[in-house]
């Protein structure tokens, strides 16, 4: 148990003594030190509890004189925030916000103090493969993240000039965030839970607004309001559960609501908690905060897209999946999963800027996320933690990479990475490596996805399995253009990746080994890790036979194989031609730089190349809309019913 | 059969797959251009045309646009025969799908790293031809998942005593629609065509020549064999006389794009994609819907 | 045999013309002299093409054309000058922007003359270009392997391995500075 705490508390006491600093040397050594200490205990935490399946940790006895005071710690902190956002909110004049802190927290300080007084929590913290695995992500991706920050930061202070330098403020909150998720992941009471839920929200809230421009203002008080929104759901649930059946522990929770006599008792907490969880993984109707926060440092996006955040939403749903499978809150969640894969997917068509791109890439991935532990299928569970860990490393390798190329040719938009296979191979080629681990066979977000249609099928929703069909179709395209555009040739270009700090290059091949590593490995990753957490999630309520239900073996093995020969081909053969290299045809008028031709008048006329967006089709607005007031009517019909009472289960 | 037994047979046949599909593909295409110079009152090329052209790019002086394009093709290549191996092998026809698109893939980068105008413009088409016909394809084989006791497999699929057109008419439709597409016909040869040369030279494979051209006409001869193949599973019911029925019908279906191809022109790239994908939704969704109540109320179906 | 004789590929140009020969091309084509008998296609692409067929004279403008969609046919091509215009610039030949035939630019093999040509004698000449394209695949492997080792020897000499193929450019291209 100790380990846990660590990995809870050292963070936080990283993120503090960041906050203390303001040298960059200092920065440096502590953010690269206490980076490898977080990942090493996590591998550590991973490696200890790993075969021992849950493990439950009594906080009380372990801590005795401690445990009542980490409680009120807590009560305090949270009113402390509540008090800040409400200050602030009056400041920017948000009156949602305002409202929603005024609501959220007096509710839970009454509770806390009336009715979970007398609550006996035995176990605050646990641990078992879910959790490590998502350790395991914020422990190496995230930390992967920080360090590429400090590269990356420096460029940042360079280029917005005479702005004062906020780094110890901005290394705080990562930190902080690393800590908030482990308390998340870890956290067997609700009310534990709870609070890290509202420090993630608090830290994305102060990430996004960052830059205090207009529009980081605008939008970083957008996704505190619903995120707050989720929140009050969380407290809802805690309050309902507390008050009718006196437990806040999610163990015990999920034991009860997973076995189909008690299911109906546990109908409104459940659906509230998924409420939560939608929110937070930015499922439509609130998918436009973490559009919005694509005006944070890039570092800020890939943390909140690829390990934290977002995947705390998906952590909390797929924890209740088992509870949820077969329940009108399943296919609400399934439902809201599907269509937001639909129409993100479809928005993402449209779009030119790359982080919008992989913005709606997120969304839609998480949509499949939901989608999938909304159904409450072993197979589907199966194939949605997957995705929770190839689209981590993926993701936060793309996202550092249009990090890195912003920086270096002064945009984010696909259009002008035209070259950049000549101007920056290595990046360009870890680009190539990150798109096409995203969505082409035989990687592991494929096959992942692959499983979700195999398993989405089994649940009875033929209209989710449509879905996901044209989904995954438009998918093909976005990327596919993407990926054309990052291997195009351009003649006379300037290499310019010496630019590139040391540091971007460390996090950035170490993630492109990672993605590699975890492709290999995907039915060791499968046998070893996640079928051993699905069976016992599903012990209460599943048909046992889990390997049956997902990807048979020897797909995995053939899909491992052709990972190792489609990295050895270009490593051995890409490149390596004895023909004459010759100009490109240009209709017998080109000149020898490949980039021009001898227009009318003679005159020398240079080409531009781009790529299709098809607004006439897949304009974002509409697509957003859409799928807003889809699942709005989704989540208002199915909610109202559950909460009225209109359907117990 | 014992096991040992299934393993030869399917090593046999990915064998036989791997040595046959270009000659079948090639005589194929023969047999193609022939029956459409028939079509249009000519007496047309020799019957081995493809395989003299082939031969011919083969002898060709070898030159290539950059380092990476003949790379990108090769791979094409690989795993199109990855693709048609996996299908012959009876494996999971999802995989075989994906392995086809993760070959398509290579072709369209293959085009797009040449930076040429003209086979970004065909690069960019493909794309679209394949957003285009993915649904229709995914939904024929979850079509063919509900029909054959409910598996993947495709040696399952074959050996299921249910004639899948039987219940998938629509699905049968919808997919011989999007064969259009994927045997590049008119009037879907929006990608690369001969006689689109006024608006795209080449498309896709302007900048290909040579070798390179020639690979990628074997890769297309093993992917139409592996798409008749496609066809065949709808007919297959593990009998010796739907094997036959299915082989004939596959035959028909490819005369039948050859006529579609000798009767219809070239048409805008808005209506490849609104057409297949209405026709995936009109035929192909309402008749996986229509299985898919009927087995899981348990008529019909199994 | 070789293959390459059964499966002539063609470019087409015209250059400085009234048309004519250009629609006697096209004639060629049609079920009426179908020249896919002989596996002729016509691809408008110089990098899959083995025969350039050329109608029509050569003037300023195109000249640096004529000579880059030769030079971006990969070995063996043969060119084909097709009417008189081609051959030697014909009733054009004394205007002031014309150069003359085609074989001022690039060196032609087979001179089809008539104006307008008849399809007959194009057909007839594309044959005739098989026996120098039989001929010029006989010599190609030599060539090749003489290039490949000239190539290997200025590697060692110097440290540049890109051996890019340019172009020429006419003079005037380039807004009469030079070129690009």
């Amino acid at each position: 148990m100790g380990i846990i705490a660590f990995l809870v508390l050292f963070p936080f006491v990283v993120a503090l003594a960041l906050l203390l600093i303001r040298n960059d040397r200092g920065r440096g050594v502590l953010v690269t030190a206490g980076s490898i200490v977080i990942a090493a205990a996590s591998i550590y935490a991973a490696a200890s509890f790993f075969s021992g399946g849950a493990a439950y940790f009594d906080v009380n006895e372990a801590y005795e004189p401690l445990s009542e005071l980490i409680g009120y710690a807590m009560m305090a902190i949270e009113i402390a925030l509540a008090v800040v956002i409400f200050v602030l909110g009056v400041r920017h004049r948000q009156p949602l916000a305002c409202v929603l802190a005024a609501a959220q927290t007096p509710l839970m300080v009454w509770f806390e103090l009336s009715e979970g007084e007398g609550i006996e929590i035995a176990s605050a913290l646990y641990i078992d493969q879910l959790s490590i695995i998502m350790a395991l992500i914020i422990g190496i991706i995230g930390t992967l993240i920080c360090v590429y920050a400090l590269g990356y930061m420096k460029d940042f202070q360079r280029h917005s000039h005479g702005e004062p330098d906020r780094r110890p403020w901005f290394f705080f909150l990562l930190f902080l965030f690393l800590a908030a998720m482990y308390g998340i992941v870890f956290s067997n009471d609700l009310v534990w839970m709870f609070f890290f839920w509202e420090i993630t929200t608090l830290c994305s809230f102060f990430l996004i607004g960052f830059t205090r421009t207009e529009e980081a203002v605008r939008n970083s008080f957008r996704a505190l309001v619903m995120n707050l929104l989720g929140g009050l759901g969380f407290v809802g649930a805690i309050i309902y559960l507390g008050k009718n059946f006196g437990m806040l522990e999610l163990g015990t929770i999920l034991e009860f609501a997973s076995q189909p006599e008690y299911k109906g008792y546990f109908t409104i907490p459940l659906a509230l908690l998924a409420f939560a969880g939608i929110t937070k993984a930015a499922q439509m109707p609130f998918n436009s905060w973490l559009l919005g926060a694509m005006v944070a440092p890039t570092p800020t996006s890939a943390l909140l897209h690829s390990s934290t955040m977002v995947k705390a939403g998906v952590f909390l749903i797929l924890k209740l999946s088992p509870a949820i499978g077969g329940t009108w809150t399943g296919t609400m969640t399934t439902l809201v999963g599907g269509i937001t894969f639909l129409m993100a997917s479809f928005a993402a068509v449209s779009q030119s800027n790359a982080k919008r791109v992989l913005a709606y890439s997120t969304v839609a991935n998480l949509g499949l996320i939901v989608a999938c532990a909304g159904t409450g299928l072993e197979g589907a569970v199966w194939a949605a933690t997957m995705l929770i860990i190839f689209h981590a490393v993926t993701k936060s390798l793309l996202f550092l990479c249009v990090g890195t190329a912003e920086h270096n040719i002064g945009s984010r938009d696909i259009e002008d990475m035209d070259g950049l296979f000549g101007r920056m191979p290595r990046l360009a080629a870890f680009m190539i490596t990150g798109i096409s681990a995203m969505y082409l066979a035989p990687f592991g977000m494929l096959l992942s996805k692959w499983a979700a249609l195999e398993s989405l099928i089994l649940a009875s929703n033929p209209l989710i399995v449509l879905l996901v069909i044209f989904g995954s179709s438009v998918t093909l395209f976005y990327w596919g253009k993407w990926l054309g555009k990052m291997a195009a040739i351009v003649g006379g270009q300037e290499n310019i990746q010496g630019r590139v700090h040391v540091e971007e290059w460390a996090s950035l091949g170490a993630l492109v080994a990672l993605v590699a590593a975890a492709c290999l490995s995907f039915p060791t990753l499968s046998n070893r890790v996640v079928v051993p957490y699905i069976m016992d999630a599903f012990a209460a309520s599943g048909s046992g036979d889990v390997l049956e239900k997902t990807l048979s073996n020897d797909n995995m093995v053939i899909m491992s194989v052709m990972v190792a020969i489609i990295i050895l081909l270009p490593l051995l053969f890409y490149g390596r031609t004895n023909r004459k290299i010759v100009p490109i045809y240009l209709s017998g008028a080109g000149l020898d730089d490949g980039r021009s031709y001898t227009g009318s008048m003679q005159k020398k006329t240079e080409f531009k190349l781009r790529n299709w967006y098809m607004e006439t089709y897949f304009a974002e607005r509409r697509m957003n809309a859409i799928g807003v007031v889809a699942t709005c009517a989704v989540l208002a019909f199915i909610l109202a019913m559950v909460l009225g009472g209109v359907i117990a289960s | 059969m014992t096991a040992n037994g299934i393993n030869v047979a399917a090593a046999l046949s990915v064998v036989a797959y791997i040595v046959l599909a270009p000659f079948v593909g090639g005589l194929l295409a023969g047999i193609d251009r022939r029956i459409s110079a028939r079509m249009q009152g000519r007496f047309g090329p020799p019957l081995l045309q493809p395989f003299y052209d082939v031969l011919k790019l083969l002898e060709k002086e070898p030159v290539t646009v950059n380092r990476g394009q003949d790379f990108y093709v090769a791979c094409c290549l690989i795993f199109m025969m990855v693709t048609g191996a996996l299908f012959f092998a009876g494996m999971s026809l999802l995989l075989v799908i994906f392995t086809l698109t993760t070959a398509s893939v290579f072709l369209v980068v293959a085009a797009y790293s040449s930076n040429s105008p003209y086979a970004q413009v065909g690069a960019e088409r493909e794309l679209l031809q394949m957003m285009a016909y993915e649904p229709m394809v995914l939904i024929a084989a979850v079509g063919l998942y509900l029909v054959s006791g409910r598996s993947f497999g495709i040696s399952d699929i074959i050996g299921s005593p249910a004639v899948g057109v039987v219940y998938l008419p629509g699905i049968f439709i919808g997919f011989l629609f999007i064969l259009t597409i994927k045997l590049r016909k008119s009037p879907f040869d929006l990608s690369m065509s001969h006689h689109a040369h006024q608006e795209l030279v080449k498309g896709l494979t302007t900048e290909f020549s040579g070798k390179t051209l020639a690979i990628l006409e074997i890769s297309h001869w093993y992917e139409n064999v592996f798409l008749l193949g496609f066809v065949f599973l709808f007919f297959a019911n593990g009998t010796p006389l739907m094997a036959v029925v299915g082989v004939a019908v596959c035959l028909i279906a490819y005369f039948l794009e050859v006529f579609i191809d000798n009767v219809n022109a070239r048409m805008k790239w808005q209506f490849a994609l609104n057409s297949s994908w209405i026709v995936a939704l009109v035929f192909g969704a309402t008749n996986m819907m229509v299985v898919y109540f009927a087995s899981v109320s348990g008529w019909g179906v199994q | 045999m070789p293959y390459i004789t059964k499966s002539p590929w063609i470019i087409h140009y015209d250059g400085s013309s009234c048309n004519g020969c250009d629609i006697e091309v096209l004639a060629c084509l049609t079920p009426m002299y179908d020249v896919e008998r002989f596996g002729i296609i016509n691809t408008g692409n110089p990098k899959h093409a083995d025969i350039f067929l050329v109608t029509g004279s050569v003037n300023e403008q195109n000249i640096s054309v004529i000579k880059q969609i030769y030079e971006q046919m990969p070995r063996p091509k043969v060119v084909v000058a097709v009417g008189i215009c081609a051959t030697s610039g014909g009733v054009f030949r004394e205007c002031y922007n014309i150069m003359g035939g085609i074989d001022t630019v690039i060196p032609v093999d087979v001179y089809v003359p008539g104006c307008a040509a008849r399809p007959e004698a194009i057909i007839d000449g594309v044959v005739k270009g098989l026996g120098v394209l039989a001929e010029k695949r006989g010599r190609l492997p030599a060539e090749l392997a003489e290039e490949a080792a000239a190539r290997r020897a200025a590697e060692r000499e110097d440290d540049d391995p890109e051996a890019v193929m340019t172009f020429e450019v006419s003079e005037d291209a380039g807004d009469g500075k030079g070129g690009a």
